[in-house]
């Protein structure tokens, strides 16, 4: 299971990268595994204005469904529309394909999120 | 510790991530549920079922027994023949689903749900029955076009051309009958649990596909086939979930909660919803129709439809082409009411 060093994760397992004055916001590679073949990926309102944890739209498995949340706060700017018609893309490239993209509220909130090894940590923690 | 079938060593060797269900640690898929599901539907695919349990029950008096035990009739059976039928409790609800054989006058066999299997034979016992319990057997669900094909190809002595539908056949030890859960064509395999892991080798060998229990749901359910504690459980009558065709009622028999249901009759429509839009409809989700408000007892999506479906349990006066909305996550998303099932034999049918 891969986690990018050059991003910055959430305890809900999003991943977070910069991408200019935005943010890129998707689901980890441990997200999608838990979750298994993705059959919906939506509920994402461009304009809407976010806090940090507030729940930015759902991705969807045959099995279950599990909301995704805002990493910090913010305005999203854009939805992913590839992953309407494609969501199972999503299962075999999680960081490239992103879900939304969030214009932070500020820019410093995210270097107080989690680097790809304290997150790694949170997914074994009976280690 | 969770239970395990004979075949818990193979299914690690084919990639299964498993789950725990009704006790058991079974596949929920080897790595593509999705595939899984369309290998069914378009070719062939095998399903460890040895989690449910086989329950002989045999001597003189045992077809009066099922008679007064069973909701529908097994009077209906002649020798080889199968009857899906439930189990009702004196208020007339569901204590479990199941399929019964005739294999000889006075010799039936059944298989129970695993879940429920020790309260099963409680409740038999209870009636006065003396069922024994077949642990010492496993149990393979091969289903799909190919499916009969490819397991006369491994056990040519299983071959039998006019095994015809929901029959079953014996061969030594082993019990080969036309039943399934998937809407496709196939058999299920009840045989000592020492064989399991050869046949299920030899299968494979020739490329019928390991499904788990994840497929095995999304094609039940696309089938229209009810699944016990989520379409109905003791607090449901078989009338409300659409399984009065089971009920056999036409002559006076005194079968268990037979009253109950007299005097209750059908108090809901129990039918299937496509989703007009992008979404997954999902057990315990409302439902509103212009009768009322019902509830969603099964939902998932459709891999073969590309669509979500369901079963719901409606007003009683609802019926195939009203309009309905799904509240999916505090938003109501129009659906259509349609009659199940939804896909037989790889054609979408609604």
């Amino acid at each position: 299971m891969q986690f990018p060093k050059d991003l910055k994760y959430t305890k809900t397992h999003e991943w977070v990268r910069a991408d200019g004055d935005s943010l890129l916001v998707g689901i980890t590679d441990a997200a999608q595994d838990m979750l298994g073949e993705l059959v919906f990926v939506g509920d994402v309102k461009v304009g809407d204005t976010l806090a940090a944890g507030d729940t930015a739209g759902v991705v969807e498995s045959v099995k279950a469904a599990s909301d995704i949340y805002a990493p910090v706060a913010g305005e999203i700017l854009e939805f992913n529309g590839a992953l309407e018609t494609e969501p199972q893309s999503l299962n075999g490239a999680p960081y490239e394909k992103w879900i939304y993209r969030l214009k932070p509220a500020s820019m410093a909130d995210v270097a107080a999120l989690m680097d790809a090894a304290a997150y790694e940590a949170t997914l074994h923690p009976e280690k | 510790m969770s239970k395990r079938t004979p075949l818990y060593d193979a299914h690690l060797a084919c990639g299964a991530k498993t789950v725990d269900f009704g006790g058991w640690d079974m596949p929920l898929h080897y790595g593509s549920q999705i595939d899984e599901h369309h290998a069914v539907r378009r070719a062939c695919g095998m399903f460890d079922v040895s989690h449910m349990l086989a329950v002989d029950l045999e001597g003189s008096g045992t077809t009066d027994f099922l008679r007064k035990l069973l909701a529908n009739d097994v009077a209906r059976l002649v020798d080889g023949k199968a009857l899906y039928s439930c189990m009702l409790n004196d208020a007339g609800g569901v204590v479990d689903d199941l399929i019964v054989y005739r294999l000889a006058p006075e010799r039936y066999r059944m298989v129970v749900n695993a879940g429920t299997a020790d309260k099963d034979l409680a409740w038999m016992r209870a009636q006065g029955g003396a069922p024994r319990e077949r642990r010492d057997l496993a149990i393979l669900a091969v289903q799909g076009p190919q499916a009969r094909a490819k397991v006369w190809d491994v056990r040519p002595q299983w071959r039998d051309d006019a095994l015809g539908t929901f029959r079953a056949i014996e061969r030594d030890a082993t019990t080969v009958a036309s039943t399934g859960y998937t809407g496709e064509d196939g058999v299920e395999i009840v045989l000592p649990a020492g064989d399991i892991a050869a046949l299920w080798n030899d299968l494979r060998a020739a490329g019928v596909a390991p499904c788990g229990l994840g497929a095995r749901d999304t094609l039940r359910l696309e089938a229209g086939l009810n699944l016990y504690g989520n379409d109905m459980d003791e607090t449901v009558s078989p009338l409300d979930a659409g399984l009065a065709w089971t009920v056999a009622m036409k002559d006076a028999r005194a079968f268990n909660g037979r009253k109950a249901l007299e005097a209750n009759g059908q108090r809901h429509a129990f039918l299937g919803l496509v989703l007009a839009e992008r979404g997954v409809m999902r057990q315990h989700m409302k439902v509103s129709v212009a009768g009322g408000e019902g509830e969603l007892t099964s939902g998932t999506f459709s891999p073969t439809m590309n669509v979500s479906i369901a079963l719901a349990r409606l007003p009683r006066d609802a019926k195939p082409g009203d309009a309905a909305q799904v509240e999916i996550r505090g938003k109501p998303v129009p659906a259509r009411v349609v009659r199940p099932p939804f896909v037989r034999n790889g054609k979408a049918l609604v």
